[in-house]
């Protein structure tokens, strides 16, 4: 396993780098044409791709520390979720830019009020009017929150437990997401199920993890609260979780979304 | 049909300069205006690349319908296509249509017509004055383009073929070969692709059957060696190699409506008030452009000539 030298100083801007390469191609190739003789479809799709391969990246690092053992492995847990935000971000922007604004009425437009109130009402109205762009908005709309609470000190204020709660939206993110792109294709849907297959193996991990949790809990209690359904009870549930809770620690280690032989 | 060696620069490598300069007075007034508009500009200027050779079509007579819009370039023509035998990006039709077998080429005339048989390309084109019509054409995923094509009307041909009394509906079925084409050995669509229309749509003087682009054979990728072109409808009905025309009392079944039915109608008639049922159809973005700006004109500002074909029709219901 890499050393933490090595990692901060090498492996890290290695990635970030790497992580920029797709959209430094797309601007590259936008400016000196070319992109495809639809530079907007490009675009979009560009940006929307590179958003959901970020998300299956960030949502299997948790399953890849467990499975391998190598803790570092979260410490690119951040930058990756950032940069699902970021490509996120790009696509929902190119909509707004060059598909919304672009169709507005600028001959009753003389103001730039005038023009973020229409600009608000047309992008709202289209979400509400069609379910995949809905879709897509709900995946960039619930990674706002995680972006915004992605420091340190936003872990540490909300605390471990809580901030794990949170963040959990990016299993809604991922889903919605490949959700939009399955919507969206004509015919080919060979490229979206691929994306929501990983999806939905990375989210089995958690489902397992949770699952044998529950099991180790029912067999720790030693008078177990067990339902007429044979199943543990909410209040033995909760005990349980209650105790699994993590204060961060001083140095700023991220918690782990699953990870019940921590307590 | 007349082949010669191509001329060393094709008259359609050249843009006339006023052309060029309202061109880039319309890209400056973009940048203006967008701030981002020197991408779309860019994208413009240097898409403006020779093609590669390809033969030459002689005698080819201007058309009164065609617009006066300036036409894409070659190259973005042959590099962004729906062609879906060959792939579902839009360059997959550029990289794996370059081995289709287009000579011999036959087309099966069948159905209501006096006397199926089995027509030879060179018969179908024997003594036909080919015409360049320069159409836009706009595809139902909301972009669109302006494409010099060459060809006839297809009106010629069908009286040729002497439909019969019963005759109501066109269908037109494309090349479906494993062996040549990839995307056959996918299964996303129904192979093989067909289209249809009602004969008065097939009789209408803008329809045509398009052998030819900018002066040159019609290149692989954009449905050689003969295609229909319907330009006031959305483009999956420009049904590209046709290898049968089959006359019908009962109205086809096109492979969009079969695959899904509620999303693409037999007709599909540019429409800008009825959107497809994930996206509006009300503007277009106009290739190479960046900005879904276009307003989209109901039938593809085609209507004076052809919304008498659907006088009385409910085009909501009748998508």
């Amino acid at each position: 396993m890499p050393s933490d030298q090595f990692l901060k100083r090498v492996l890290k801007p290695l990635v970030f780098i790497s992580a920029l390469t797709p959209a430094g191609y797309l601007a590259w190739a936008a400016f000196t044409g070319n992109l495809s003789a639809n530079p907007l479809g490009d675009i979009t799709n560009g940006t929307g791709d590179w958003a959901l391969r970020f998300l299956c990246l960030t949502l299997a690092i948790t399953p890849l520390r467990r499975v391998s053992g190598w803790n570092g492995a979260i410490k690119f847990r951040r930058m990756l979720g950032l940069f699902a935000f970021f490509y996120g971000g790009l696509h929902f922007l190119t909509y707004v830019i060059f598909d919304r604004l672009a169709g507005l009425d600028f001959s009753e437009i003389n103001s730039p009020w005038i023009a973020t109130r229409a600009l608000a009402t047309t992008v709202s109205g289209d979400i509400y009017k069609r379910p995949f762009i809905a879709v897509g908005f709900t995946a960039f709309a619930v990674m706002i929150p995680l972006a915004v609470t992605s420091t340190t000190g936003m872990i540490r204020r909300l605390g471990g437990r809580r901030w794990q709660a949170l963040h959990r939206l990016m299993y809604v993110s991922c889903i919605a997401a490949a959700l939009h792109y399955w919507w969206l294709v004509r015919a080919d849907v060979r490229r979206p199920v691929a994306y929501g297959v990983v999806i939905a193996i990375l989210l089995a991990f958690r489902l397992h993890w949770a699952r044998s949790r529950a099991k180790q809990t029912t067999s720790r209690s030693v008078v177990p609260q067990v339902s007429s359904t044979g199943q543990p009870s909410q209040a033995s549930r909760r005990k349980w979780s209650k105790g699994c809770g993590r204060a961060v620690s001083s140095s700023g280690v991220l918690p782990t979304t699953t990870n019940p032989s921590a307590s | 049909m007349l082949i010669k060696r191509p001329a060393d620069v094709r008259s359609s490598e050249i843009t006339d300069k006023a052309t060029f300069m309202d061109r880039r007075a319309f890209i400056q007034a973009a940048v203006g205006v967008f701030g981002l508009g020197a991408l779309a500009g860019e994208a413009t200027v240097t898409a403006q690349q020779p093609a590669p050779h390809a033969r030459k079509l002689e005698n080819i007579q201007k058309s009164a319908v065609s617009t006066t819009e300036t036409p894409n370039t070659w190259q973005q023509i042959t590099t962004y296509n729906n062609f879906y035998e060959f792939g579902v990006d839009k360059k997959d039709a550029a990289t794996y249509a370059k081995s289709l077998k287009t000579s011999p080429w036959s087309i099966a005339m069948e159905g209501e017509v006096a006397r199926p048989a089995v027509w030879h390309l060179e018969d179908v084109l024997k003594g036909r004055a080919l015409e360049e019509r320069i159409y836009r054409h706009r595809c139902v995923e909301g972009w669109s383009m302006v494409i010099p094509w060459i060809g006839f009307p297809l009106r010629d041909l069908i009286a040729q073929l002497q439909p019969t009394s019963k005759a109501r509906f066109v269908e037109f079925t494309s090349l479906s070969d494993p062996g040549q084409m990839p995307g056959v050995r996918a299964s996303y669509l129904r192979w093989p692709y067909t289209e249809g229309l009602r004969l008065d749509e097939a009789m209408h003087p803008l329809t045509i059957l398009a052998v030819g682009l900018y002066d040159e054979i019609l290149p692989n990728q954009d449905g050689a060696p003969i295609r229909l072109v319907v330009p006031w409808k959305y483009g999956f009905k420009s049904i590209k190699s046709i290898v049968r025309i089959r006359l019908l009392e009962q109205q086809p079944i096109g492979a969009w409506q079969r695959e899904a039915p509620q999303e693409y109608g037999f007709y599909a008639n540019v429409n800008p008030t009825v959107d497809h049922p994930r996206w509006s159809q009300a503007r277009e973005v106009r290739l190479p452009g960046l900005f879904r700006n276009r307003a989209t004109a109901m039938f593809n500002g085609y209507g004076d000539q052809v919304s008498g074909l659907y006088a009385g029709m409910d085009l909501k219901r009748n998508f």
